[in-house]
């Protein structure tokens, strides 16, 4: 793992990239979550993050079972089994985190649209990233996919992994 | 842990001075060390065994104290001893990193009266050391021992408040965060010997599932002059980690026996001073002086990337 994050020291990715002008970055996602053929199905968690060199990871979306009322804190429990995004950046948030939080989704292709340096979203500075995506299943497995791409600040990007187990395609376009 | 049974005879005080002689290990071992949100319960499995992580010879009886990453103490909960194993709950309301701790220490050692050699009896401490040895005892050999015992877990993020040390026995301290391990990093720790690095002493690791395996798989690791250590890991999964020395022949208190005056501190691998009793004739020394007996335990749980 490349990124340990042991206090506050590194600029946040994006906080000291470009001014949020005009022009807004469009960020669309797509993560697919495959349909599995198993005795007990539960919806994955799933975190996505972005890493980028020199820069503090970045969580865009965490989904869990935030609307639970337990006293373990419903599903902030299960959290750290992401465990790769909990070591790297999860475990220095709190939960529910605004434009972070969201319900757990079942099978299919779910499409993400954000603006860079809108609500939690940062605007993403010129350079090499890695779009990251984990998803841990309740009595089921874990899998996590990266997505390298580069974003030169202009021209428009696409680009696409695939998981094998626990997630399908993972796709991100940036453009502005 | 210490003295399982009185000994009795002179020449099985050289088989007790050696740390390395004692077979069972000690340990607890967490039901999580990394826990997220902001009130879990752990449960903890504390016992004396040969194979780890299994219990299936003694209990460890004492109550574990409790560092807060406040630095405030905390409790365990519903503790239990039962044939094989204690058990014990923590409630974690607090983020950060919590130690859980059970720290021995005492005095041990032997002296001669009337022709016999007797041993200190156990939980001799170094505060009710002068009662403990009668008056007319000869050849008053004594020797402390700090063994500590301790497990971590963090919820939320790790935080270094538990690590403040007390300059007695061997502590940990992090380089790399002991919640916070993973099998493609090695783990990095300093440790002190009575506050001061602790150089040159052995680092035993032995994953858990002792049980599943025909080799032991243990590393056996000298920490360097700074007292540092690097452990790298294999599997993912539970590792108990010992340190100890074979450490330099010291004197402990009370040595010369009651009335005898403090002596200085031998010189490693020193012969013993004269008795406390004056005008005996020099005895025969079937040994060489005690040595103090400093181990530190813990269990570490090392994660998949």
């Amino acid at each position: 793992m490349q990124y340990r994050i042991t206090g506050l020291t590194l600029a946040a990715i994006g906080s000291a990239g470009l001014p949020a002008a005009a022009g807004a970055q469009t960020i669309d996602l797509t993560v697919t979550v495959p349909q599995l053929k198993v005795a007990e199905y539960h919806r994955p968690y799933v975190a996505i993050w972005l890493e980028k060199e020199g820069a503090a990871p970045r969580t865009l979306q965490v989904w869990y079972d935030f609307d639970g009322n337990s006293k373990e804190g419903a599903g902030t429990k299960w959290l750290r089994d992401m465990r790769q995004w909990w070591r790297v950046v999860g475990r220095g948030m709190s939960f529910p985190a605004d434009g972070i939080t969201g319900a757990t989704k079942g099978a299919g292709s779910h499409k993400i649209a954000l603006v860079g340096g809108k609500g939690a979203t940062p605007a993403l500075a010129p350079g090499n990233y890695k779009l990251m995506v984990e998803a841990a299943r309740e009595v089921g497995g874990r899998e996590v996919v990266t997505v390298p791409f580069t974003w030169n600040g202009s021209k428009a990007t696409t680009a696409t992994a695939k998981g094998s187990a626990e997630l399908g395609a993972v796709t991100i376009s940036i453009k502005r | 842990m210490n003295f399982r049974k009185p000994l009795l005879a002179a020449a099985a005080i050289a088989a007790i001075a050696a740390p390395a002689a004692i077979a069972h290990r000690q340990w607890m071992l967490p039901s999580s060390t990394t826990v997220s949100g902001t009130d879990n319960w752990v449960t903890v499995d504390a016992a004396v065994s040969n194979d780890l992580f299994f219990f299936d010879h003694q209990p460890l009886r004492a109550v574990p104290a409790v560092t807060q990453p406040d630095g405030t103490e905390g409790k365990v909960e519903n503790h239990n001893v039962g044939r094989f194993r204690a058990t014990f709950d923590l409630h974690l309301t607090q983020q950060g990193t919590y130690k859980v701790s059970v720290l021995n220490e005492g005095v041990f050692g032997s002296y001669m009266l009337n022709g016999e050699r007797k041993m200190l009896p156990r939980g001799t401490t170094t505060a009710n050391l002068a009662t403990a040895i009668p008056a007319g005892a000869t050849e008053v050999q004594t020797a402390e021992n700090v063994s500590r015992n301790e497990i971590f877990i963090t919820q939320g993020a790790p935080s270094n408040t538990v690590f403040r040390t007390s300059g007695k026995g061997i502590e940990l301290v992090p380089i790399t965060h002991p919640n916070d391990l993973v099998t493609n990093e090695p783990g990095n720790f300093q440790f002190l010997k009575n506050g001061k690095p602790g150089a040159g002493l052995n680092v035993t690791v032995i994953p858990g599932g002792i049980r599943y395996r025909d080799a032991l798989h243990e590393q056996v690791l000298k920490t360097d002059a700074e007292g540092k250590v690097s452990i790298k890991w294999g599997q993912p999964g539970m590792y108990w980690v010992m340190v100890n020395e074979g450490g330099e022949r010291g004197e402990g208190p009370g040595a010369g026996g009651p009335g005898g005056g403090p002596r200085p501190q031998g010189a490693p691998g020193a012969a013993p001073a004269a008795p406390g009793a004056a005008g005996a004739a020099p005895a025969p020394r079937p040994m060489g002086p005690m040595r103090a007996r400093v181990s530190y335990i813990t269990t570490l749980e090392v994660l998949a990337p």
